[in-house]
């Protein structure tokens, strides 16, 4: 069990920043004259690291940097790091998309990588033809793909419309057939890509897992996500990426943790979503963030006994009359299970009105135990039609102020922790 | 699992500098099934929601030859004697169609594909592969078209047909087509991942390409200077000797027909190397 089936090599990977022009003629000029004069690459010499919000002096930046690791078989390894640390420059690379700039990898076995699912479905072919077509650009054979069509076809659970052009499936029959092709891949390694951020809950469920099943028939796993309840439920290993770098190896547990503890990687502006789209030219996202009352984006936690307000700016473009939107948030602990579900469809008046607002759900203190949630968020079109839903678009960490002064020697099990008034009654005996 | 350290056994390794020679048959021949499933994709899927459906595959060259008959058989009175002109050039048409389309497919190969290949690796070189065994596939239609046409005039026109030695030359021949188009494509393709420039030169530049060879008139109508220009284009034996082998007018030359191959042969060796080693990092350019 412990052969080593992936080993990275002082891996590297240069981007050039800006446009490609004329201008980026005189330095392959340049770079070929090095080379004929048997010198080295002068460009691979400069290069910052890559952080994304300092303005750079050089036009090359390193989305990897001297990465080494060994993965053994039969891991599941969790790739994390904030956006632009290079977690999907690696996968890229180990699933051979593009080339390393310097450095080098080593594979014992067939990877197979859903860097996103679907790939080369035709929406003109059927169901049946897109299997055969995906599984073969996946690198099965046809005599593979034959022998497990029926059971990609049941795991999807499409059977009716197996022989109908892709183009009239719906996108969720679209990625279900997609991962079913994808996850019956007989490949000794796999490498996914936020590929559970698709499908309704029970097919997610679905998917984890077959990842499992994966996992324990002894293949190796390299899995990037954002959802640490994903990664936590499903790695063993973890690394975690700065800045193209490896800031943490080890097990899944210590690295999340470490990932998520105050004031670190994970923690920041995590509380903050902006996605700043317009959903079907209704309504325009702008943001979501959670906070103490009266304060913007403060610190990284909140305190249990501190009431809270989680404030969605938003602009509705078009409101016609007898339509009504209203926003429903589900809380999530950090193992991804649903504690609770709240709406703003509770109110007879509508609460969102035209124009640019802010809409404020006010929770009140005392409610959550010590510890990280997570919020799905939904604007759901006049209580029945979800105009959009983004899983764990934020996340907070909630924290025990009394447990830090020491009062308590452990934190209660739960992950709420309401505070009831008690009070006792002496009836008179006569 | 007993092996040693260093002499272990690696399925994959990729180093950042490779060899530039290391070219991997044996990989392309496990994808042969995706190179099939593509070109029956491209197939099934090129005249998707069309009534006529395959037919445009016929109606291509039949309107084209009905062109070139009306305008250099009947304006500009090219002599096609003693060909039956539709058949002259129908038949000029369709194995140089077979060159058009596998290089003009094959000559965007990384920009249009650039989607799939950015999600998952196979060995490049499956697409333009499979583009080549699609334009087979069309090729033979057309080929057939030319067939029954040939055979109508054999039956009612008295066209009488000399088998030769040549007539068995005919699957070189049209080898040989894809093969260059095949190299011309993806050397093109290889060389516009970065810069684009020359990928404008393509479409044009094949039509331009079809006044240079024999396509519409016969070689023996042209003499000294202008005839070794001709000649040097190396498509120029191809499209004569596949007309030779029906018509066996005019003469056959060897030397003509390996000057063809050793060029066709260099195309396709420069094209691989030249997208082996672009295929790599393109993904960072195109």
């Amino acid at each position: 069990m412990s052969e080593i089936v992936i080993k990275v090599e002082d891996l590297s990977k240069q981007y050039r920043l800006g446009q490609i022009g004329t201008g980026t003629l005189t330095h392959d000029i340049n770079r070929w004259w090095h080379k004929v004069r048997g010198k080295e690459n002068p460009y691979l010499k400069i290069g910052e690291i890559n952080t994304h919000d300092t303005k750079s002096e050089s036009k090359y930046v390193w989305a990897l940097k001297d990465i080494s690791f060994d993965v053994k078989k039969g891991t599941s390894l969790g790739i994390i790091g904030k956006n632009g640390a290079g977690k999907s420059t690696l996968l890229k690379i180990l699933s051979r998309v593009t080339g390393p700039t310097t450095g080098a990898f080593k594979v014992k076995g067939r990877i197979a990588s859903l860097l996103e699912v679907g790939t080369g479905f035709h929406p003109e072919l059927t169901g049946r033809e897109n299997i055969f077509m995906n599984g073969a650009i996946l690198g099965m054979t046809r005599a593979e793909i034959k022998k497990k069509f029926d059971e990609i076809v049941a795991f999807s659970g499409i059977e009716r419309y197996i022989e109908t052009p892709a183009k009239r499936y719906s996108s969720g029959m679209y990625v279900r057939l997609a991962f079913a092709v994808a996850a019956h891949l007989d490949s000794e390694i796999l490498i996914a890509d936020e590929v559970l951020a698709v499908g309704d809950a029970e097919f997610q469920k679905k998917c984890l897992g077959k990842m499992k099943d994966v996992t324990t028939e002894g293949r190796t796993v390299l899995f990037v996500s954002h959802s640490m309840p994903a990664v936590r439920s499903f790695c063993t290993d973890a690394i975690m990426l700065k800045n193209g770098m490896i800031s943490m190896n080890g097990k899944a547990e210590d690295v999340i943790t470490k990932y998520m503890s105050p004031g670190n990687e994970g923690d920041e502006n995590c509380k903050v979503y902006t996605p700043e789209l317009t959903i079907h030219n209704k309504v325009k996202f702008y943001s979501f963030s959670v906070n103490k009352p009266g304060e913007t984006s403060g610190g990284s936690s909140i305190p249990i006994d501190s009431p809270m307000e989680l404030t969605a700016d938003l602009e509705v473009i078009e409101l016609p009359p007898n339509t009504r939107y209203d926003i429903t948030l589900f809380f999530k602990d950090d193992e991804g299970q649903i504690l609770f579900v709240v709406g703003s469809g509770v109110h007879d008046e509508d609460i969102i009105k035209r124009g640019r607002q802010s809409i404020i759900c006010h929770i009140p203190a005392n409610l959550f135990n010590s510890g990280i949630f997570y919020i799905d968020l939904m604007i759901v079109e006049n209580r029945r039609s979800a105009l959009f839903r983004e899983n764990d678009i934020v996340r907070f960490v909630m924290i025990d102020s009394q447990l830090n002064l020491g009062r308590w020697m452990a934190r209660a099990p739960g992950p709420l922790k309401p505070f009831f008034k008690w009070s006792s009654t002496f009836p008179v005996y006569q | 699992m007993q092996e040693k350290e260093g002499k272990e056994h690696w399925d994959t390794v990729i180093h950042a500098k490779k060899h530039k020679l290391s070219f991997n048959f044996s990989e392309i021949w496990r994808y042969r099934d995706l190179i099939l499933q593509f070109a029956k994709r491209d197939i099934a899927t090129v005249y998707n929601q069309t009534i006529l459906g395959p037919l445009w595959f016929l109606i291509q060259p039949i309107l084209t030859t009905l062109l070139f008959m009306v305008v250099f058989g009947g304006i500009a009175n090219i002599k096609t004697d003693p060909v039956p002109s539709i058949l002259f050039y129908l038949s000029g048409l369709t194995i140089w169609n077979y060159f058009t389309n596998s290089f003009t497919s094959t000559a965007n190969t990384f920009v249009v594909n650039a989607a799939i290949f950015g999600k998952v690796y196979f060995p490049r070189l499956v697409t333009p592969l499979s583009k080549v065994i699609s334009g087979l596939f069309i090729f033979s239609v057309q080929m057939l078209l030319f067939l029954a046409i040939f055979i109508y005039f054999m039956i009612f026109k008295g066209l009488t047909f000399h088998f030769t030695p040549y007539f068995l030359l005919i699957p070189y021949l049209i080898l040989m087509m894809g093969a260059m188009g095949l190299g011309g494509g993806i050397i093109i393709s290889s060389l516009t991942t970065k810069y684009r420039d020359l990928s404008y030169l393509v479409t044009f530049g094949v039509q331009l390409l079809m006044y240079v060879t024999p396509v519409i008139y016969p070689m023996s109508l042209l003499t000294g200077k202008k005839r070794l220009l001709i000649l040097a284009n190396p498509m120029s034996a191809v499209v004569e000797d596949f007309r030779y082998a029906f018509f066996p007018v005019g003469a056959f030359n060897w030397t003509h027909l390996i000057y063809s191959t050793v060029f066709t042969i260099i195309a396709l060796l420069l094209g691989i190397l030249l997208f082996n080693k672009i295929e790599r990092n393109f993904m960072d350019t195109v």
